[in-house]
C-alpha cells in the first residue's frame, strides 16, 4: 500500500498520499480544495500562504506537508467559531481593510497568530509580525487598524 | 468627457496565433494524434483582425442592465470587473439609490461576456463617469416604470415583463442633494467571503476532470525554438503535451506532475544579441526616438529669449512591474468548439477577442467570466494566461487551469514604460515665460502643464524600446508630473521663491489651487524649517478629471537611502461616492506609489529580467509606511471622477522635492533612491 501522512487541518484529519513529497500550500489548495491560503510567489516572501502550525504563523509554500504531519493546521476557513467570525475578522471589515483581498487571508491568520501570543502588541512589534506579508494594493495603514482595534476587543470580550 | 487613450493601452496582439483553426487542423504531440478541427471553415474566416469596436455604443434596453425577478431580487449587469478598486461597490450603491432598493437586494453580474453589455475595459478610471452614471440612468428608469413603492410594497409581480420593453434614456437619476446610498461609505460587497477565504478568484477554481497547465518559456526574449525534445514528458502517464507554433506548453492532473514534465522537456533556443539594458536604457530610448507632434501656445524662441533666467534639466523613468498579488491566471474549459474561460482581466471582451484571432474562431464561440481579480493595476488588459490555458485543455480534451508564477508573472507580462523628459524653462520676475517638454517613451497622458505659461510647446516621441510594455496605473501621467512638478520646484528655487507660493502664483485652475492649499493646510506647509537631514515637499496635479496634491516629509540620513516619514495627499474628484472606500484608494495609491517613486526599477540585460522575484524586486512592505493623512474635497456641485489613478501620481516628486529641501541635492531619476544607476547619465542638470 501507497504510503499516506495525516494532515490535522482545522480540526480535521486527512490522510493524504505521502509521495511525492509537496508543499502543505498545494496539499491545501489543490488536494483539500482550502483555497482560502493563497499562493503569491512561492519562495516565502509574500505572506499570501500564510497558515498557523500548532498557533505559530507560517509560510505554508516553504512547508513539507510531510513536516507537519499530526500537528494543528489551522487556516484562514478555520479562524471562525461556529459561524462566528473571529475578532480580526471583525475587525478587518470594520477597517475596510482590503481592496483586492487576495492578500488578506495572510494577513488575517498572521495577525491572529500575533494576537494569540501578544493580546496588546505595539505598532512596532505589529510591523515586524507582518513585515513578510505584501499587500499590493497598500491597505498597510489600515489592517494596522484592524490589528489594533482586534486587541481592543479582545481585550474587552476578556475583561 | 473626453477621454484620450493612453499610448500603451489595448493595442496589443494577442500573444499567440495557433496553426490549427487556420489551416484546418492542428497536431498533438501527446498520444502522437492529428486531431481534425472542429470548426467549419466559414466561420474561421469570420474571426481575425483586431476587433478593437471603440465605437460601440451601449444597449438602451434596461433589460440589458438589470433584471428583477417576482421576489425584487434584483441582478445588475456590467462589463466592469472588479480588481479591488471597488467598482462592484460603487455600482452596487448606483442600483440601490436610483431604485430606491436596499444594496443587500442587489447583486451584480460583472465582466461575463455572454451576460454583459460589451465593455471596452476597467482602466482609465472610467467607471465612475461612464458606467456608474450609465447604471443609475438603468436603474432610475427601471424606478419610474415600477413605480415609486414598490420596494415598499413588495410587488415585483411582473416586474420584468414591465421592464421588457423599457428604455434607459427614459431615467432620471436623482440629484445629488436627494443621494441617501450614494455619498455614504456602504461597506465592501462580498466583504465577509474575503476575510474568511471562501471568496473565489480564479486561481481558486477548479473542474472536475482539471488539468494543470504549464508552458515552456524561451530563455530570454525574442528567442526563437530551435527544437524541443519532448519525448520523456510524453511518456508520463495522464501528460499532454503541445507543439504549436510558438508555443510550448503540457498538461497534467497534477501541479507537480505538470511540473515534472515541462522540466523534462529539452529545448534549445536561439536569441538575437541584444544592446538594451538597464544600464544603457536612457541613451538608447533617446537615440531611437521619433519627432513629437507638436502642442503649444505662443513662441517658446521668444519666450526663452525674453526669459530672465533660464533652466535645462533632464528626468528618467525606470521601467517597472505592476506585480499584482495574485498572478496571471485562467480556466478553459471546451465543449464541442464552443470556449469558456474564466479569467483576471481588465478587458473580458478583448480577452474573448484575442481568443477568436489566436483560435480562428468567431468570437460568439467564447464566453470570457472575469471572477474578482487579485488585482491589475493597469497589468492585466491581456489574455495570454487565457489562451495558453484554452489552447492546453483544446489538446487535453479536458479543462485546464493555468496560474503563472511569480517569475512568469515578472518577466512574461509587460511593464510600464520607462522615459526620458527634457525640459527647458525660463522664468521672469517668478513667473514662467516659457516651457519646453518632451517626452521620450513615457506616455503622453498628463503631458499638458495646467500652469498659466505664455509660451510652451510639449511633446511626446515614440521610441523603440526593449520590453514589452503597457499600461500602469496612471502610468504616463506619473511620469510627466515626476519631470514637472520637479522643475517647478527648480524654476521655484532659481527664482527665490517659496514653491507653494510659486506654484499659486503661476496657476489659474481654481480647483487645482483647492487641493494644493488643502493638502498645505493639514500638513502644516512652511510651519517647520527644513535642514539637517530632513526636509518637506510638494506636488500637484491634474488627470482624467481629478485633481491631487502631496505634501511630503523625508528624512535622509548620510549612506542611506531616503525615507519617506509622513505624507498628506488631498485629492478631489468631483462628488464623492463612497468616502471610505475613495480614501482606501488614496492610501493605496500613496503606499503603491512609494515603491515607483523610491525603489522599484526592473533590471535587465541581454533580453532577461535579473530581478523577476520578490526577493530581488522591492516592492513597499509594513516597515516603509509612512504616516499617510488624506484630505478629501467633496465636490457635490460636480459629477463624480475615477480615483484609481491620479492619487498615484504627485508622491515621487513632492518626495524628490523634499529631498532637495533636506540635503540641496536635486534626484532627476524616479527610482530616487536608485539615482544615475543608468551609465549614460541623462541625468543632471545644467542652466544655460
Ligand atoms: S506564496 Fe508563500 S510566501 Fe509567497
Ligand atoms: S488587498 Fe490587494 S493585495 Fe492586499
Amino acid at each position: 500500500m501507497a504510503p499516506t501522512l495525516d494532515l490535522v487541518v482545522n480540526g480535521t484529519r486527512h490522510t493524504i498520499a505521502a509521495d511525492p513529497p509537496r508543499t502543505l500550500l498545494t496539499v491545501l489548495r489543490d488536494e483539500l480544495d482550502l483555497t482560502g491560503t493563497k499562493y503569491g510567489c512561492g519562495e516565502g516572501q509574500c505572506g499570501a500562504c500564510t497558515v498557523m502550525i500548532d498557533g505559530v504563523a507560517a509560510r505554508s509554500c516553504q512547508t513539507g506537508a510531510a513536516a507537519v504531519a499530526g500537528r494543528r493546521i489551522t487556516t484562514i476557513e478555520g479562524l471562525q467559531h461556529n459561524g462566528r467570525l473571529h475578532p480580526l475578522q471583525e475587525a478587518f471589515l470594520e477597517a475596510g481593510a482590503m481592496q483586492c483581498g487576495y492578500c488578506t487571508p495572510g494577513m488575517i491568520v498572521s495577525g491572529a497568530a500575533l494576537l494569540a501570543k501578544n493580546s496588546n502588541p505595539s505598532e512596532e512589534e505589529i510591523v515586524s509580525a507582518l513585515q513578510g506579508n505584501l499587500c499590493r494594493c497598500g491597505t498597510y495603514p489600515r489592517i494596522l487598524a484592524a490589528i489594533r482595534l482586534a486587541a481592543s476587543k479582545m481585550k474587552r470580550s476578556a475583561a | 468627457m473626453s477621454y484620450e487613450p493612453e499610448r500603451y493601452e489595448l493595442m496589443a496582439a494577442p500573444a499567440y496565433d495557433f496553426s490549427f483553426g487556420r489551416r484546418g487542423f492542428f497536431k498533438t504531440l501527446g498520444g502522437g494524434i492529428v486531431v481534425v478541427s472542429f470548426l467549419a471553415k466559414s466561420q474561421a474566416q469570420e474571426s481575425g483582425g483586431g476587433r478593437a469596436r471603440f465605437g460601440r455604443s451601449l444597449p438602451q434596453q434596461i433589460a440589458a442592465w438589470l433584471h428583477i425577478d417576482a421576489q425584487g431580487a434584483v441582478t445588475v449587469y456590467t462589463g466592469k470587473v472588479e480588481v479591488g478598486q471597488n467598482a462592484r461597490t460603487s455600482l452596487t450603491q448606483a442600483a440601490a439609490e436610483e431604485l430606491g432598493a436596499p444594496a443587500g437586494a442587489i447583486e451584480l453580474v460583472m465582466g461575463d461576456t455572454a451576460r454583459t453589455p460589451f465593455d471596452m475595459g476597467t482602466f482609465g478610471s472610467m467607471t465612475t463617469p461612464q458606467m456608474v452614471p450609465q447604471i443609475r440612468r438603468a436603474a432610475a428608469a427601471a424606478r419610474e416604470i415600477l413605480g415609486p413603492g414598490a420596494w415598499e410594497t413588495l410587488d415585483f409581480a411582473n416586474a420584468d415583463k414591465k421592464l421588457a420593453s423599457g428604455v434607459t434614456t427614459s431615467g432620471h437619476p436623482k440629484p445629488t442633494s436627494e443621494w441617501k446610498v450614494l455619498g455614504t461609505s456602504v461597506s465592501k460587497v462580498h466583504g465577509r467571503e474575503i476575510v474568511t477565504g471562501s471568496h473565489r478568484y480564479t486561481s481558486d477554481i477548479k473542474l472536475p476532470g482539471m488539468l494543470y497547465g504549464r508552458v515552456l518559456r524561451p530563455e530570454r526574449f525574442d528567442a526563437k525554438l530551435v527544437a524541443a525534445e519532448t519525448s520523456a514528458a510524453q511518456a508520463m502517464p495522464g501528460v499532454t503535451v503541445v507543439r504549436d507554433g510558438d508555443f510550448t506548453g503540457v498538461a497534467a492532473p497534477t501541479p507537480h506532475q505538470a511540473q515534472l514534465a515541462l522540466a523534462a522537456i529539452q529545448a534549445r533556443w536561439t536569441a538575437p544579441e541584444t544592446q538594451w539594458s538597464s544600464k544603457t536604457l536612457f541613451s538608447e530610448l533617446k537615440r531611437t526616438a521619433e519627432a513629437g507632434r507638436e502642442r503649444g501656445a505662443g513662441s517658446i524662441e521668444k519666450g526663452l529669449a525674453e526669459a530672465e533666467r533660464k533652466h535645462q534639466a533632464t528626468y528618467t523613468i525606470a521601467y517597472i512591474a505592476h506585480a499584482p498579488l495574485e498572478p496571471r491566471a485562467a480556466v478553459a474549459e471546451w465543449n464541442g468548439d464552443r470556449l469558456t474561460v474564466w479569467t483576471g482581466t481588465q478587458r473580458p471582451f478583448g480577452v474573448q477577442s484575442e481568443l477568436a484571432q489566436a483560435f480562428h474562431l468567431p468570437e460568439s464561440n467564447i464566453r470570457v467570466m472575469v471572477p474578482d481579480t487579485g488585482a491589475a493595476y493597469g497589468g492585466k488588459h491581456t489574455g495570454e494566461a487565457a489562451i495558453e490555458a484554452a489552447r492546453l485543455a483544446k489538446a487535453a480534451g479536458k479543462p485546464v487551469k493555468i496560474v503563472w508564477t511569480r517569475e512568469e508573472e515578472f518577466t512574461w507580462a509587460y511593464f510600464r514604460p520607462a522615459g526620458v523628459i527634457e525640459v527647458r524653462s525660463g522664468v521672469s520676475n517668478g513667473r514662467i515665460v516659457a516651457w519646453e517638454f518632451h517626452n521620450y517613451n513615457a506616455g503622453a497622458s498628463g503631458l499638458n502643464t495646467m500652469y498659466d505659461i505664455p509660451n510652451k510647446r510639449e511633446e511626446f516621441h515614440p521610441t523603440q524600446y526593449p520590453l514589452r510594455q503597457g499600461s500602469y496605473r496612471g502610468l504616463a501621467a506619473t511620469a510627466n508630473h515626476f519631470a514637472r512638478e520637479s522643475h517647478m520646484d527648480e524654476l521655484a528655487a532659481l527664482s527665490q521663491s517659496e514653491p507653494l507660493e510659486f506654484r499659486l502664483r503661476n496657476l489659474k485652475d481654481e480647483r487645482f489651487r483647492a487641493v494644493l492649499q488643502a493638502a498645505a493646510d493639514r500638513f502644516g506647509w512652511g510651519k517647520r524649517k527644513a535642514g539637517a537631514g530632513v526636509g518637506y515637499g510638494i506636488a500637484g496635479g491634474f488627470e482624467k478629471g481629478s485633481y491631487v496634491a502631496t505634501c511630503a516629509e523625508v528624512h535622509c540620513e548620510s549612506g542611506q537611502a531616503p525615507r519617506i516619514v509622513r505624507v498628506v495627499e488631498a485629492f478631489e474628484c468631483g462628488a464623492i461616492l463612497n468616502p471610505d472606500m475613495l480614501k482606501n484608494q488614496v492610501e493605496g495609491a500613496v503606499v503603491q506609489g512609494l515603491g515607483g517613486a523610491l525603489f522599484e526599477a526592473v533590471e535587465f540585460e541581454n533580453g532577461r529580467i535579473l530581478d523577476a522575484r520578490f526577493s530581488k524586486y522591492r516592492v513597499p512592505r509594513f516597515r516603509d509606511l509612512p504616516k499617510i493623512e488624506v484630505v478629501l474635497l467633496n465636490r457635490r456641485d460636480l459629477a463624480p471622477a475615477g480615483a484609481g489613478e491620479t492619487p498615484i501620481m504627485t508622491l515621487a516628486p513632492a518626495a524628490a522635492n523634499a529631498i532637495y529641501s533636506a540635503t540641496g541635492e536635486r534626484i532627476r531619476s524616479m527610482p530616487l533612491s536608485r539615482r544615475a544607476a543608468d551609465g549614460s547619465t541623462v541625468s543632471g542638470a545644467a542652466a544655460v
